[in-house]
């Protein structure tokens, strides 16, 4: 308030506070619109989705609606189709995490190479991502049905099948369908942050590297995998939790089938409310989803401090 | 690591393994491609050939003219759209606060913006069917651009608000000094340079909306309020032979993505870091 002039007079030593207050304010007015679309359209449901495990929800029951305790937990804990659901989380998260990354990684250190081309070679790789995803998981269904798609007779050509027969429908490897379909899909995603990373990373580095006579896999061991360090550990953090929620893909192809052998703990909850419409065991089933990727973010966090630490 | 580098073998496999990633990424729609031109006699003996010896655009004139495909689809124009220009608005004010502001409460904002890109979406599926029936929500096109657009603000927030850190603050700082509200500042000096950026999110919430397939299914059962992807599996599951119909309405999807693509192509790394998450 040193500034202000010794002449002010009173009506403006009122307003003060109140221009204050507004200024003050400002930033709000501005938040406002996304906080109050948030909090009514996320939060609020989220917190009656979690009030609905305790109770009996049945849409097609008119009568239902009371409390039932811990009743859809205890049937949660007999039910054989959620552990299969959870086993069968486990192997489409880690299957579909590890190739998209190993493939993604690979592709983007062919992309950081400059060579003529470049640019369409770029677009052409990165299109699936544009593709909505029902009809990546609709394209890919096709591709292994053996009246349209080639795939089942290439597949028997080589000996991997014995005869072309849809693996959708064989439920030992029908889990592979959407995985693969989730692989093509996301290829671009990890190959485009790593990219990123990768041509963010200084030249000369490399040159006075190779000066030192560091070969070319020394450098990459040396140079670029230290580089890219933080973005793959926040990228494949972040794409794990992503993954396991979802359930797009599964739902489109197999719809959980055959046997419940491709049902993962999403689709499984998305099949209990929109097919059974029991939305009281469909929340129950998303609450111990929720609290399972919190405890693995909250484990990933404890072991990124431990690690800083050191 | 300069081309001239590099050994003539290492670009053997260069190239080698550029070419598998081009024909792993392209095989699946050139498939899509070829079957929706492919008449239907030769579909079942042609079997698997690369090419049909003969081809029409009898599936699309029947998609076009005698199916709900093209309801579907401008249902899902006018879905998707709406949720681009509604987000990107909301989205424009709040990522401008959290670049140009400090305000208590901030770490909390962006904390609770990015727990909503982490928590399982599908599990809200049950209760916002429930509270959107009484209120006339489901079976309508405002309901899903509601829903859709609640669920892409946070991301288009974080967006945004890369766009306008790179706009310095003196810009405004000098309109502001010249008398100007600073939302006069915002609206006439700031946001038309941004412009690119609001291409960007307005590319970016457009595909997200157009893909989005579960809460279109739980909220919408009737088939005039179907966007497109409920309306193509529902076709898929009716009438599961019409093979060439089906994937030719499966190339009409695909052209509002690839053109939103072309749009969106030079900020994929910004769009992807801000998400992180998204998809």
């Amino acid at each position: 308030m040193s500034t202000m002039p010794l002449y002010e007079d009173a009506a403006d030593q009122q307003r003060a506070p109140l221009r204050r207050f507004r200024a003050g304010l400002e930033p709000y007015l501005y938040i406002a619109p996304s906080v109050i679309l948030i909090a009514t359209i996320m939060l609020v449901p989220l917190i009656i989705g979690l009030s609905y495990a305790f109770r009996d929800m049945q849409l097609i029951n008119p009568f239902s609606g009371g409390f039932v305790g811990l009743e859809h937990f205890r049937n949660l804990w007999m039910d054989a189709a959620f552990w299969l659901a959870m086993k069968n989380t486990l192997v489409w998260t880690l299957a579909s995490v590890a190739l998209q990354f190993s493939l993604g990684l690979v592709l983007a250190l062919l992309l950081n190479n400059p060579f003529p081309g470049r640019g369409i070679v770029q677009a052409l790789v990165f299109l699936p991502w544009a593709v909505p995803t029902f009809l990546s998981g609709l394209n890919w269904a096709w591709l292994f049905n053996p009246v349209v798609g080639p795939l089942p007779h290439w597949m028997a050509a080589l000996g991997i099948l014995p005869a072309p027969e849809n693996i959708l429908s064989d439920p030992n490897v029908a889990i592979w369908g959407p995985i693969i379909a989730n692989v093509w899909w996301g290829i671009p995603f990890f190959a485009i942050t790593l990219l990123a990373a990768l041509q963010s990373i200084p030249q000369d580095i490399y040159e006075a590297a190779a000066i030192d006579g560091a070969g070319s896999w020394r450098r990459f061991i040396d140079i670029t995998l230290p580089f890219l360090a933080p973005t793959i550990a926040i990228t494949v953090m972040l794409r794990t939790v992503w993954i396991a929620n979802f359930a797009d893909l599964i739902i489109v192809m197999t719809n959980g089938g055959p046997a419940d052998q491709t049902q993962i703990v999403s689709s499984y909850i998305f099949t209990q409310a929109f097919r059974r419409l029991d939305f009281g065991y469909a929340s129950a089933i998303a609450m111990v989803l929720l609290v399972l990727l919190m405890a693995y973010s909250f484990a990933i966090i404890l072991m990124r401090q431990s690690l800083l630490r050191r | 690591m300069t081309s001239s580098a590099r050994s003539t073998p290492y670009w053997f496999l260069h190239y080698g393994l550029l070419a598998f990633y081009v024909a792993f990424a392209l095989f699946p729609l050139y498939w899509l491609l070829k079957v929706s031109i492919t008449p239907n006699d030769l579909l079942y003996s042609e079997g698997i050939r690369l090419w049909p010896s003969r081809s029409s655009l009898a599936h699309y004139t029947f998609v076009l003219a005698h199916s709900d495909f093209p309801l579907f689809f401008k249902n899902s124009l006018i879905v998707s759209g709406s949720t681009a220009v509604t987000v990107t608005l909301i989205a424009a004010l709040s990522g401008y606060a959290m670049s140009r502001f400090d305000f208590r409460g901030k770490m909390w904002l962006v904390g609770l913006m990015l727990i909503t890109q982490m928590f399982p979406l599908v599990m809200l599926v049950a209760p916002i069917f429930k509270l959107f029936s009484p209120l006339g929500l489901t079976n309508s096109l405002t309901g899903l651009v509601v829903v859709y657009t609640a669920f892409n603000v946070p991301f288009a927030t974080f967006l945004m608000q890369s766009f306008f850190d790179g706009i310095p603050k003196d810009l405004e700082e000098a309109a502001m000094i010249d008398g100007a509200s600073r939302f006069r500042a915002f609206r006439q000096i700031i946001l038309p340079l941004t412009l690119p950026g609001v291409a960007a999110t307005l590319g970016f919430v457009f595909t997200a909306a157009w893909s989005e397939l579960l809460f279109a299914l739980m909220l919408v059962s009737k088939a005039d309020a179907s966007t497109f992807p409920v309306g193509l599996l529902s076709f898929v599951s009716k009438f599961s032979v019409d093979f060439g119909q089906m994937m030719a309405a499966g190339v009409l999807a695909l052209i509002p993505a690839c053109l939103f693509f072309l749009l969106i192509q030079r900020y994929l790394v910004q769009g992807l870091t801000a998400g992180a998450v998204k998809g």
